[in-house]
């Protein structure tokens, strides 16, 4: 299934600094199944996030989020919960490159200091430009170059795969 | 002539097959070994493998070891390692380990990381080899499986930064307090994207063991590598560790003397302290004198920063005809199965359980919350591990502090953080 490249409006939910993949995806939990770390993710810092979260929500953090292991299982906790993107002002690498190539759209912007919890946001992966509907304003953001586009388009890294195997045949 | 590179770009370069590589350039590039481990590997990487035809490309480059879940503590975790041994039986991995240590250990115990070597691994920690003068970074799973299905992954060649490090390390010192100290100074993501050489003096001084700790915690600060350019050390290692044949075919890269780096560090070891890390992230670095006095319930020797036989062996150093604190458990779990045997061999066991330490199975064990050693709510805990993240040991109420094993010792020794030196000294 191809990801069309439209903005992604959601509600926000504001984080930190420093996010790392254990708080999305709970060592304690481990072994268990996606599910289980879906319905633990970020207990330590928003108890309340597993069972306030709706499909279509937009995580919005600080510095450096995703940082720590390189489990995909932080990825795959907030897309389980229906996190349709994240927002941050910098991103560990590990996270970035497993939230493309799961298909979970990743945007860089500097100014989420101005984006409070709650705040209707639309975010745009492609053009690179983040809107906050609440406040009416409008901050840049980074724009992924073209093959991580093309990675996020088709859903991620296996079914990229998967249509290059069938047009090399 | 091109232009004059890092190491990181050389082997990057090396590994695309091109002639140069320059930071900022996006290539696709081969990595030389790929590396799984239990929780991150084969069982999450199955169902799309299958999709995607099934078959591995470079089976001989494939590494699977089964660190995290192993001794099981649980049914989840033996079905895990279950899933591992079947899937390496399956397709028939020559180089499959499981019982046998933490997979970064038995990466560099094995000789599997080389000099100028790309090598991917599916833990954040397998920069630690970049130590032996290779390129070693972590991967996802699903990145994981990209490589195994096509031998390819693409890289943005990154920046460097280099890290001199002049002078001697003071006694009680140690390279985990280079390396906490570092990351005080960058802070959290003061290395992301970047790869970091180290180079100078002091590190020339330090054994492969304790360069291996630094290497390990470049990822604490974001780093996508950390490298040491082989020398004489890391030649003798990796003599013991080859046979001939193997090591007579070394490829030994080494950056260009005017390569670019994007920032320099430069620094004098002479008047460094003992570090510990604050609870929550490796880089909240201070002084141990800083938070001298703190009470702790467990003392952790162990992981691949700080379970290796030099940190059993200097652990013992301190604890050698003294006695723990009796409120506090001392548990050590040496890296590997080896490390093990050398300690015992060596009768660094001996003196430490003479001292009242508890011996664990090697392997992760408590590092990242696993099993043996797990902290309970509220409980302080005083840690040779690489990360003390909120609940990264267990409880999310639990505070870990990071330090040397010659601190943890110290701590164990009086209940209580403590600088090594006050004790060594005496």
């Amino acid at each position: 299934m191809t990801i069309h490249p439209k903005p992604i409006e959601g509600r926000a939910w504001r984080l930190g600094d420093n996010v790392d993949t254990g708080q999305l995806a709970l060592a304690e939990y481990s072994a268990q199944g996606v599910a289980v770390y879906a319905r633990h993710c970020l207990e330590h810092l928003r108890p309340e996030f597993a069972a306030e979260v709706r499909p279509g929500d937009l995580v919005v953090a600080g510095e450096n989020f995703g940082s720590g292991s390189s489990r995909e299982t932080a990825v795959l906790a907030l897309k389980h919960l229906g996190v349709a993107a994240v927002v941050a002002a910098s991103f560990a690498r590990l996270f970035f490159r497993n939230a493309i190539n799961l298909g979970l759209p990743v945007v860089e912007c500097k100014e989420v200091a101005r984006i409070a919890d709650g705040d209707r946001v639309v975010v745009d992966p492609w053009r690179g430009q983040v809107d906050n509907l609440t406040r009416q304003e409008s901050y840049p953001a980074s724009a992924l170059p073209e093959h991580l586009r093309e990675l996020l388009e088709a859903g991620g890294l296996v079914p990229w795969l998967e249509r290059r195997m069938r047009d090399s045949r | 002539m091109s232009r004059p590179m890092t190491l990181a770009e050389k082997i990057l370069a090396r590994a695309a097959g091109r002639p140069a590589a320059a930071a900022g350039e996006i290539l696709w590039a081969e990595p030389d070994v790929a590396m799984m481990d239990d929780p991150l590997g084969p069982n999450l990487i199955q169902e799309g493998l299958e999709r995607l035809g099934g078959r591995l490309r470079h089976p001989e480059r494939v590494v699977v070891i089964s660190d995290h879940c192993a001794p099981p503590a649980n049914v989840a975790h033996a079905n895990l390692l279950k899933v591992t041994r079947q899937w390496a039986k399956r397709y028939q991995i020559a180089r499959f380990h499981e019982f046998e240590g933490i997979c970064h250990q038995l990466m560099v115990e094995e000789g599997y990381v080389r000099p100028g070597q790309l090598v991917v691994g599916t833990d954040s920690h397998t920069v630690m080899g970049g130590a032996l003068g290779a390129f070693a970074t972590g991967i996802g799973s699903t990145e994981m499986l990209g490589v195994l299905v096509t031998g390819q992954m693409w890289f943005r060649v990154p920046t460097t930064v280099r890290v001199r490090w002049e002078g001697r390390l003071p006694f009680g010192v140690m390279a985990k307090d280079l390396i906490l100290h570092l990351l005080g100074q960058v802070g959290p993501a003061g290395l992301n994207y970047q790869a970091v050489e180290f180079c100078g003096s002091a590190v020339d001084a330090l054994p492969m063991d304790e360069r291996f700790c630094l290497t390990n915690m470049v990822v604490e600060g974001g780093a996508k590598a950390g490298l040491i350019p082989p020398d004489q050390v890391t030649r003798e290692w990796l003599q013991a560790v080859l046979d001939p044949e193997a090591y007579a075919a070394l490829e030994w890269l080494e950056p260009d003397p005017d390569a670019a780096y994007a920032r320099e560090l430069v620094e004098s070891v002479d008047a460094l302290t003992p570090q510990v890390a604050t609870p929550g992230n490796p880089a909240n670095a201070v002084p141990v004198a800083a938070v001298e006095g703190v009470k702790v319930d467990q003392a952790y020797l162990g992981g691949c920063a700080g379970g290796r036989l030099s940190d059993l062996a200097a652990a013992a150093s301190l604890l050698g005809g003294r006695r723990v604190a009796e409120e506090v458990r001392l548990i050590v779990c040496p890296a590997s199965r080896r490390v093990w045997q050398q300690a015992m061999a060596s009768g660094v066991l001996q003196t430490l359980y003479e001292a009242g330490a508890i011996v664990t199975a090697p392997g992760c064990g408590a590092c990242g919350g696993g099993h043996s050693g797990i902290l309970g709510d509220g409980e302080v805990a005083v840690s040779s591990t690489n990360r003390n993240f909120p609940g990264r040991m267990g409880s999310g109420s639990a505070s870990i502090y990071l330090a040397s094993a010659l601190t943890v010792a110290a701590a164990a020794l009086t209940g209580r953080l403590t600088d090594p030196r006050d004790i060594l000294e005496a």
